[in-house]
């Protein structure tokens, strides 16, 4: 086989793929703008489903966003300390503290809501109010944040960097706040980034633990799916898009590797 | 800003690890003020740990005492002693430019802003790096680095200056260079500073005095001259240059060698001793000297260092004038003189 034609295969075969994964979506874009989807586009574009979905389900958009931010606030204030602790003393207690990270990832969100619920669920003003969700979401993203300010920490070298601020006068919360934090920018960005985009998107865990007063964006979407008009369900997933995407693209140029200045 | 040296003491400081490691026997030491002492021995022998016993990175074991002059500073934590400390691998802060990282310990003390502006720029050009200030760190050589780390421990004038080979981790002549600036800065500066080297040659350079430090221990304290000239011990004479064994016999004024004989003016009795490679000579035609073979002859330039067997039980090492043509297999006759000789005890 000659090679110009390898490539053109190949290519045609990666453009499939790519189209097979990507209409759908496109479809249900252009769904959730189309005057009536059965018609199809010749009945006209229009935004009143997004105005419907807007006006249906305001509430449920400005929980989750709401929900990511809080859930962002609590994963920075106990994931990065959480980090640098585990990352400051290297021993078999804190490796095995690593390893045990990727156990709320891996469990299903529905054992995890369900152990809450058993645990929780007596609370009744608790139960009842978004911090229930709260701390689902925060049970389930931590683990991100902290690995993903970990990776920088360990890559580099933490004790003489502070040993360096050290011999310079510089006392705990100076260092803290003056070199290490800035020296892991990038890992709190990335953890950032993945815990607001998981606390938006999560659907299991959030489906277990909402009440009919406490509905998240993805619940609401289940809801409009099951009982309001395609156009309607579509425009939802347009908005949860538009949310969603500039996260995503975000997320994906910062695990880029950096070009670095040399001279 | 020349910064009145301090004098550092330190009495029974040893230190034993968290894991049972005996990193230093009791050691007292007194570093005058103003003085450039050297730590000096192999890896692992325990130079970094004296440091950083005197840095307050660690902690003495108990009973050991630090004292500043006449402060006891044991108990004092590092961010307290206002020491400045250059590491071997920089620890400079990669979030902040060269003028940033200078300016730091200046911050961390509330220096006025135009004060600090002004010690930022006198330490740039001390260290010759003002056209770097607005750099990062990435961007630097390893040179400049430690330039900028000199700079950053400097700044906040601090009471002693603490090194921990500095130099190790750069070229030949970078270091060379490197090592005549310190050398020259630390003499302006007059602040008592105390530097970790593996190099024989970096510590006689730069040392007032030397540590020479083995397994814990201290094997000898002197000036680099006493070091060289009058090792202590085996392992002293050893790890300070080269080193040549003697063992002989005196009987009726001569030295008795397998290469033959030297008129010697001592009593009878067996002879032990050391001898540095520059101490042998090539004998005048006509005059005694002691009969060998080389076996091999490099040419360093400035002199040849040659290996001659068959004079002394074990060969010696010869640094011979570079003018005398030699070379492996020629038949040499070697004097020396016996103020040259090291007697070693042990
Ligand atoms: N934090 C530590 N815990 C346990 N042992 C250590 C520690 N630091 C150094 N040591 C041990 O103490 C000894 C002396 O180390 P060090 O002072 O670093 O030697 P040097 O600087 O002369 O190479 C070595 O055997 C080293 O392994
Ligand atoms: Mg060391």
């Amino acid at each position: 086989m000659n090679r110009p034609f390898l490539f053109a295969a190949q290519l045609g075969l990666t453009l499939l793929v790519a189209a097979f994964l990507v209409i759908p979506v496109l479809m249900s874009m252009l769904a959730g703008v189309t005057v009536n989807f059965f018609q199809g586009i010749s009945s006209g574009l229009t935004l009143r489903w997004v105005w419907r979905v807007l006006d249906l389900y305001a509430d449920t958009l400005a929980l989750s966003l709401g929900l990511a931010l809080a859930c962002l606030a609590c994963t920075l204030v106990l994931g990065v300390p959480a980090a640098y602790a585990l990352a400051k003393r290297p021993s078999r207690l804190t490796r095995l503290i690593e390893e045990m990270l990727v156990v709320p990832v891996a469990v299903p969100g529905l054992a995890t809501a369900l152990a809450l619920l058993i645990a929780y669920g007596g609370f009744r003003e608790f139960r009842t109010s978004a911090a229930f969700i709260l701390v689902g979401h925060v049970l389930f993203t931590l683990p991100f944040m902290i690995r993903a300010v970990l990776a920088v920490l360990s890559s580099i070298d933490l004790k003489t960097l502070e040993e360096g601020a050290r011999s310079l006068g510089a006392s705990f919360p100076h260092r803290f706040f003056g070199v290490i934090l800035p020296n892991c920018r990038s890992g709190i960005l990335a953890g950032s980034l993945m815990v607001v985009t998981l606390s938006i998107g999560e659907f299991n865990l959030t489906w277990m633990l909402h009440t009919p007063l406490t509905k998240t964006l993805p619940v609401g979407l289940a809801d409009s799916y099951a009982s309001m008009r395609l156009e309607i369900g579509s425009a939802y997933t347009l908005i949860f898009f538009i949310l969603i995407l500039p996260l995503l693209m975000a997320m994906q140029a910062l695990s880029r590797p950096r070009r670095r200045k040399e001279t | 800003m020349t910064t009145p040296g301090t004098r550092i003491r330190l009495t029974g400081c040893a230190k034993t690890f968290a894991d049972g490691t005996r990193a230093l026997e009791p050691l007292d030491l007194e570093v005058n003020a103003g003085e450039t002492l050297v730590f000096l021995g192999p890896s692992g022998c325990g130079k970094t740990t004296t440091l950083r016993l005197i840095a307050g990175l660690e902690m003495p074991d108990a009973c050991g005492r630090i004292l500043f002059d006449d402060e006891d500073v044991t108990a004092l934590p590092i961010e307290k002693r206002n020491v400045g400390m250059v590491f071997q691998s920089y620890a400079l802060f990669p979030n902040m430019s060269v003028a940033g990282n200078i300016a730091y310990g200046l911050k961390i003390r509330r220096v006025p802003e135009a004060e600090r502006r002004r010690r930022v720029a006198e330490m740039l050009e001390m260290m010759r790096i003002t056209e770097l200030a607005d750099r990062s760190i990435d961007q630097l050589s390893g040179g400049q680095r430690q330039r900028v780390a000199l700079a950053r421990a400097l700044a906040v004038e601090p009471r002693v200056l603490l090194l921990d080979e500095p130099l190790t981790a750069l070229d030949a002549k970078l270091r060379e260079d490197l090592r005549l600036e310190i050398d020259r800065l630390l003499r302006r500066l007059g602040i008592t500073a105390i530097y970790v080297t593996h190099d024989q040659a970096e510590a006689m350079a730069l040392g007032d005095r030397i540590v020479v430090m083995s397994k814990g221990k201290v094997a000898q304290i002197g000036r680099p001259r006493d070091i060289y000239l009058k090792p202590a011990d085996r392992f002293v004479a050893d790890f300070i240059g080269n080193i040549n064994r003697l063992s002989g016999m005196v009987r009726n004024g001569l030295l008795e060698l397998p290469g033959g004989t030297l008129p010697w003016d001592s009593p009878d009795g067996p002879l032990q001793a050391a001898l540095r490679p520059e101490s042998l000579r090539i004998a005048e035609d006509g005059l005694p000297g002691l009969t060998g073979t080389v076996i091999s002859a490099f040419f360093l330039g400035d002199r040849q260092r040659l290996l001659v067997e068959g004079v002394a039980p074990e060969p010696l090492i010869v640094d011979a004038p570079n003018r005398i043509e030699i070379s492996a297999g020629d038949t040499v006759r070697l004097t020396f003189d016996a103020d040259a000789l090291i007697p070693l005890s042990h």
